[in-house]
């Protein structure tokens, strides 16, 4: 059986087929069948993680479909109209034609409200699918040489949909929207020397002014996405150069990538998985409310509800703000505002700058030049696990900081003991959940190598004629001791000497010897895969202890390990011990 | 351990071994365990029965079927159920959207289950074995590219003549100033339009929704009041309004301002400000000195104002001063008097620039 067997009818090979002339057409024109043949078979390796990434693409499809209908009704001006449409509670006012026409969308347009709702929660979706599928990558090590640059590509990718989000959030202009735009021009305002020209600029005069909608339109509806497609196309294009990393197991190696081709496998499950996607984000949008911008009224920079909150991914931006200090700088005259320049602008930059550069660090410490194609488990890399472990810890206290007036409605809790906590435990938490993620990997590790050496528990507890109680170990299976032991082992970057044999000493040796250091906290706790030696030598000992103790009778205190005959059998199903299964070897129940 | 792409190692040629081949190279040198190779396929009840394979190709069918039924549902609720007003029933979900949100997500959802649904039980799922290849190229094609880059550059003459290439970037260089300067336009030069508000001498202070003017006696101990200057609502001679659209929003940007009143005795006016305030009124910026939001979460007992964007707060019984949140400076404070008539005046315009800190703010 070779592919589908669902077709009754093959096709008739003496008949040139349609397609086949369609193809031969096209290829006449564009020399196509050199690049197809080999990818149309392309293969790509099958894991519930890989579509996380998938998510993200598929929103962004999504978003482009459901903007270009928004396109047609939205009119990005913020000329003063005043309100005619079907909402009651606002008919008669004055607004810009951005709020009005945002308000004819959803209530005049049939499908409108519907588009809207779906292009809001997509939003959410694209920006939420390349946090976690960026954390995917980071926690398998999906990241390392040769998809270094991928994961550059992956970083813009993410800040730009973060970016493009606000912008678009912003265009309805209504009062919450205003409001973050207001907060972006304290920000803009915050930077030395240039700020109150950003802010002019970018606003066209004093804020409001009426050009920042139409100029976010443009960037929303151009400017970013244009960018966006290109790096995506790019993301893309480097994910099929590279071939997709794949997790080790029997049969999957540094050199190969097992698993379904594109042609028809994954055409279906990605093609489907579109219209999942979209299905899922059609029913959000008809059924979940989101920012149901009449509900706020059009912008009044007088105004603000309490309780305002920004989207969420704005949330970490938010919290920074809000836990910040109120530090301010005069300096000769001019004046530094620490308070919103520190969380608006250096720590973002900051953040950023150490995901972007993170495989590079990495890779210095460690030294490794070598490509990966194989994945690793989070608990083989302790410190780049507890690394992300800390940022999720930074990024979820800075979320809780960003709702801190929620938090204390909620909970009845003192707004500014909230905030107090925050200021400590945005620097203590991330500390403190890396070293709790470090060794908890470093566990997992040490639980990994007693299973290849010693077996693992059955949950079978035996009972020695003296008495003494003891669990029965049996061998894990192969393939997985095998997948067990598929990784590499981890070395330790050595310290040239620091002279030469000149005596001269060598440049950077300072440098090394951060370095040293480094890649000795990064590896020195890890447990390296057992040795061929160590295997041996442990079947060896379980041997032994069967050859003392004849007839599989055990005499061991419990606690200590207890082998068997059995050792390199197969591995226990549950039925061996039911009693009503005869299996091979099984001692237990002849006694 | 794997040398792969390591320059210091003599390259393997993985390509030209035959997939059988590799599948039993150990994934990474030094392995303890063998690879036991790919587990052998097991065939799914749909490659080997007949009735099995048959229902899962119904259901397939059965999924895209209804697909169109669902598309077919999504036209009859677009022309049948009406927007607008009715936008509240379901649950405040309006019915047009329910009803086209969950046609065309369950249209689009058959489609989806039903292609994975097809790749799962009908395609084949037998694995396949595809070899990598090193991703950087051949020694040789990295010799060969640098030597046409060489060539090239050589033929250029671009390191030989120093004049040529030192003119050229400077030219280019220079193409960067157009750019920047032809930016200018976006917006005016900032000048001196954030150090000063519509707010003078004599102008009332006027409630922000009705525009009437306030005398004292209307606001009470405890009160908090959201004010505008009167000229928000005044009108030229042709009856158009003096402020409007966008210039509205910016002057009201900076001169929304509420007014309180507390017990006098709360009250510890500075040094200057003693004759700001009139019998336990005082007048502050509405705009938050952190980045601008309009501040009105106002607490009676304590004379506390928060600012619900960032939570700052500032004691206005203390001159506005910052007592918890990001804020880094005091509220500003508006002179205010009574003119003839006995209605809340301004005195002056605010003696220090309002909202956010900016660069060239100074110490004013």
């Amino acid at each position: 059986m070779a592919i589908a067997t669902n077709g009754k009818q093959a096709a008739k090979a003496e008949k040139p087929s349609k397609i086949g002339g369609a193809a031969t057409w096209a290829d006449d024109r564009l020399g196509l069948a050199t690049i197809a043949k080999k990818q149309i078979r392309k293969v790509f390796p099958d894991h519930w993680s890989f579509m996380l990434g998938e998510i993200a693409l598929w929103s962004f499809v999504v978003l482009l479909l459901t903007g270009v209908f928004l396109t047609l009704w939205f009119k990005p001006s913020m000329a003063e109209v005043t309100y005619m449409g079907s909402y009651d509670q606002l008919r008669g006012l004055h607004m810009s034609e951005a709020y009005a026409s945002t308000l004819e969308i959803s209530f005049d347009v049939r499908g409108g409200l519907l588009m809207r709702q779906m292009h809001h929660w997509s939003a959410m979706l694209f920006i939420a699918a390349m946090f976690v599928h960026m954390m995917r990558v980071f926690f398998t090590g999906a990241f390392r040489k040769p998809r270094e640059l991928n994961w550059v590509i992956g970083g813009l990718l993410l800040m730009l949909g973060i970016l493009e989000g606000f912008a678009g959030y912003s265009l309805p202009d209504d009062l919450l929207s205003g409001t973050g735009l207001r907060i972006a021009d304290g920000l803009m305002k915050s930077v030395p020397v240039l700020g109150t020209y950003v802010s002019f600029f970018a606003f066209g005069g004093e804020f409001p002014g009426d050009d920042i909608i139409p100029r976010l339109y443009t960037v929303h509806v151009l400017l970013i996405p244009g960018l966006l497609l290109a790096l995506i196309g790019a993301h893309m294009l480097l994910l099929v150069y590279h071939k997709h990393t794949q997790w080790a197991g029997p049969g999957r190696t540094e050199e190969n990538v097992v698993g379904f081709p594109m042609m028809p496998v994954y055409a279906a499950k990605a093609g489907g998985f579109f219209f999942i996607v979209f299905g899922v984000t059609a029913l959000m949008g008809g059924l979940m409310q989101i920012n149901p911008v009449w509900r706020f009224g059009p912008y009044n920079p007088a105004e603000v509800t309490a309780g305002s909150q920004p989207d969420w991914y704005m949330g970490v931006a938010e919290g920074l703000l809000r836990i910040m200090p109120g530090w301010e700088t005069e300096l000769f005259g001019f004046t530094l505002s620490w308070n919103v320049f520190i969380p608006g602008v250096v720590a973002p930059g900051i953040i950023f700058g150490l995901v972007l550069a993170y495989p590079f660090i990495e890779a210095w410490i460690t030294g490794d030049k070598r490509e990966h194609h194989l994945l690793q488990r989070p608990r083989n890399a302790p410190n780049r696990t507890a690394f992300m472990v800390a940022m999720m810890t930074l990024y979820g206290l800075l979320w809780a900081a960003g709702g801190n007036d929620i938090l204390a409605v909620v909970f009845n809790l003192n707004l500014n003991y909230i905030t107090y906590f925050m200021r400590v435990a945005v620097f203590v938490g991330p500390v403190i959940a890396f070293i709790l993620a470090r060794r908890w990997a470093i566990s997992l590790q040490r639980h990994d190598q007693e299973a290849l050496l010693h077996g693992y528990e059955t949950g079978v507890i035996m009972r020695s004629p003296e008495g003494a109680y003891s669990e029965r170990h049996l061998p894990i299976d192969p393939a997985r001791a095998y997948t067990l032991t598929a990784r590499d082992r981890d070395q330790v970057y050595a310290l040239p000497s620091g002279e030469d044999e000149n005596g001269v000493k060598a440049p950077g040796t300072r440098r090394n010897r951060l370095r040293a250091k480094l890649s000795h906290y990064w590896f020195a706790h890890n447990v390296q895969k057992p040795t061929r030696e160590e295997l041996e030598e442990a079947r060896e000992h379980a041997e032994h202890e069967l050859a003392m103790h004849s007839g599989g009778h055990q005499h061991m205190p419990a606690g200590d390990y207890l082998g068997d005959h059995e050792l390199d059998g197969h591995p226990a199903d549950g039925h061996q011990f039911d009693g009503r299964h005869d299996v091979h070897g099984e001692e237990l129940r002849k006694h | 351990m794997s040398d792969r792409g390591n320059p210091n190692d003599s390259m393997p040629v993985p390509g030209n071994e035959d997939a059988a081949a590799h599948q039993h190279t150990p994934a990474v040198h030094g392995d303890p365990i063998a690879d036991p190779g790919l587990p052998p396929h097991h065939p799914r009840p749909t490659d080997v029965e007949e009735h099995a394979e048959r229902r899962a190709e119904k259901q397939v069918a059965t999924m895209f079927g209804l697909s169109a039924v669902f598309a077919l549902l999504f036209c009859v609720a677009y022309f049948a159920l009406s927007v607008g007003e009715e936008t509240d029933v379901w649950l405040g979900m309006g019915a047009s959207n329910l009803a086209l949100g969950v046609t065309l997500g369950m249209a689009l959802l058959l489609i989806g289950i039903g292609a994975i649904q097809w790749a799962r039980k009908l395609m084949s799922d037998t694995e396949i074995i595809e070899m990598r290849h090193p991703v950087a190229s051949s020694q040789e094609d990295r010799e060969a590219a640098l030597t046409a880059l060489g060539q090239g550059a050589e033929d250029s003459g671009i390191g030989r003549r120093p004049l040529i290439r030192n003119s050229l970037l400077g030219a280019v260089a220079m193409l960067g100033l157009p750019a920047i300067v032809a930016l200018r336009d976006l917006g005016p030069l900032p000048g001196d339009a954030l150090e000063h508000t519509v707010w003078k001498k004599g102008m009332r202070i006027v409630n922000d929704v009705s525009g009437a003017p306030i005398k004292p006696d209307e606001v009470e101990i405890g009160q908090l009041i959201n004010a505008e200057p009167a000229v928000f609502f005044a009108t030229d001679e042709e009856g158009e309004p003096v402020y409007e659209g966008h210039e509205l929003q910016a002057a009201k940007a900076k001169a929304a301002v509420i007014l309180v009143r507390m017990q006098p005795r709360d009250i510890t006016p500075s040094a200057g400000r003693e004759n700001w305030g009139v019998e336990g009124i005082l007048c502050f910026s509405k705009i938050c000195t952190h980045v601008g939001c309009p501040i009105s979460l106002w607490e009676q007992q304590s004379h506390h104002l928060l600012c619900p964007c960032h939570q700052s707060t500032f004691d206005l019984g203390d001159n506005g001063k910052v007592i918890f949140g990001p804020a880094a400076r005091s509220l500003p404070q508006l002179p205010m008097g009574l003119d003839q008539e006995g209605y809340l005046v301004a005195l002056s315009d605010f003696e220090e620039p309002v909202g956010p800190s900016y660069w060239e703010r100074g110490d004013r």
